[in-house]
């Protein structure tokens, strides 16, 4: 059931991002993004860009930016870690960016070494500036990317949605 | 470790012969001297020079190249700014795009900061590093005529191409180009697309 719900929710999410007209999806993968990054890499119209750090994922959407592409970042939430000097150029040029952050270190949580950065996720991102939309249901993830998205390339802003760990489910150590 | 050679060349005469017969060429700077080079030879809206952002010229330059894939597009930037951001290099040579090509002005040193030594200065190989990324062209530029033979590879060899020029550490005049973020971006933008 849980990988249902995943996939159902990643459908529509890909939708969004397509009627936001995104044509570049960079990632660094994580466990919640599998099925929105397979759509990604089928999807002819999409450039999916496979990272090293999720640094480099700021920058390579604000060349998309300048050279008249949208673009969405996908990462998990240790990666916020990563992005946080390369914000600057984004927020100091006013690029869009949008972010969509699957969430560790919270709910359920069984690696403690997650936890120090899942917990600090929301108030870095602010912190530096960006917009934050969290959500923890299922059925309100489209909405909120699509509400994300009009805000970061229509409103010209950095804007994260954090997908909470209650909605990606637990991660089972026994598998 | 490669081979240490003589070096000679003054970067403002290399950015300077680089950027010469440019054309309609979409140049992305990193932080600090190729920017300040850039800016001395000559601004342009098609230049968007990065005053921050330490690593991510090259990734910026990605992402421009895949947006305007029949543009060439030139990065050009240093040896620390390229070190700091040196697992881009695996990312483009994944993308593959071959309107895309790296020019690092080298001259082994942080030179922001009080002219430190950089891991190129002991003999670390920006090129073969590339080359191992992926990189079908990966050369080191020491002499005029080496320089020579690199620009028409950086303006039109298929890429993505990367060439690493080792310059002098010899003081430069600082010229600085515009540094308001959102006035470089919609210039750039207002040039090339026809919108900010």
């Amino acid at each position: 059931m849980a990988t249902k719900k995943k996939t159902d929710w990643s459908k529509d999410v890909f939708k969004v991002l397509k009627k936001a007209d995104v044509q570049q999806i960079a990632y660094v993968p994580d466990a919640g993004h599998t099925s929105l990054i397979k759509m990604a890499i089928a999807d002819n119209a999409i450039k999916p860009v496979s990272l090293t750090s999720e640094q480099e994922g700021v920058a390579v959407l604000a060349g998309a930016w300048l050279g008249g592409e949208a673009g969405a970042l996908l990462m998990q939430s240790s990666g916020v870690g990563n992005v946080i000097n390369m914000l600057g150029m984004a927020n100091e040029c006013r690029f869009p960016l949008l972010m969509l952050v699957t969430m560790r270190g919270e709910w359920g949580e069984f690696n403690p070494w997650q936890v120090p950065m899942g917990q600090a996720t929301e108030s870095v991102l602010e912190a530096s500036g960006v917009i934050v939309h969290r959500v923890d249901e299922p059925s309100e993830i489209a909405e909120t990317v699509e509400a994300a998205a009009k805000l970061a390339f229509e409103g010209g802003r950095m804007v994260a949605v954090l997908i909470g760990q209650r909605v990606v489910g637990f991660k089972d150590w026994t598998k | 470790m490669a081979a240490r050679r003589k070096i000679t060349l003054d970067r403002r005469k290399v950015v300077g012969q680089l950027l010469k017969d440019r054309g309609d060429l979409l140049l992305v700077t990193g932080l600090g001297a190729p920017t300040w080079d850039a800016a001395a030879v000559g601004d342009h809206p098609n230049n968007f020079y990065l005053w921050g952002g330490m690593g991510g010229a090259v990734l910026t330059g990605l992402g421009l190249a895949l947006a305007q894939p029949k543009r060439r597009v030139l990065v050009m930037t240093g040896d620390g700014e390229m070190l700091m951001g040196v697992g881009g290099l695996a990312t483009v040579a994944v993308q593959k795009p071959s309107n895309l090509a790296i020019c690092i002005i080298d001259n082994q040193r942080y030179g922001e900061t009080g002219m430190q030594e950089t891991h190129t200065a002991h003999g670390v190989d920006l090129p073969a590093m590339a080359a191992g990324a992926g990189f079908q062209t990966a050369l080191t530029v020491y002499t005029a005529k080496e320089l020579s033979a690199a620009i028409p590879v950086l303006h039109s060899q298929p890429g993505p191409v990367f060439i690493d020029i080792k310059v002098t550490d010899s003081p430069q005049s600082m010229t600085l180009p515009p540094r308001d973020g959102p006035t470089l971006k919609h210039r750039f933008r207002e040039n090339l697309l026809g919108q900010i």
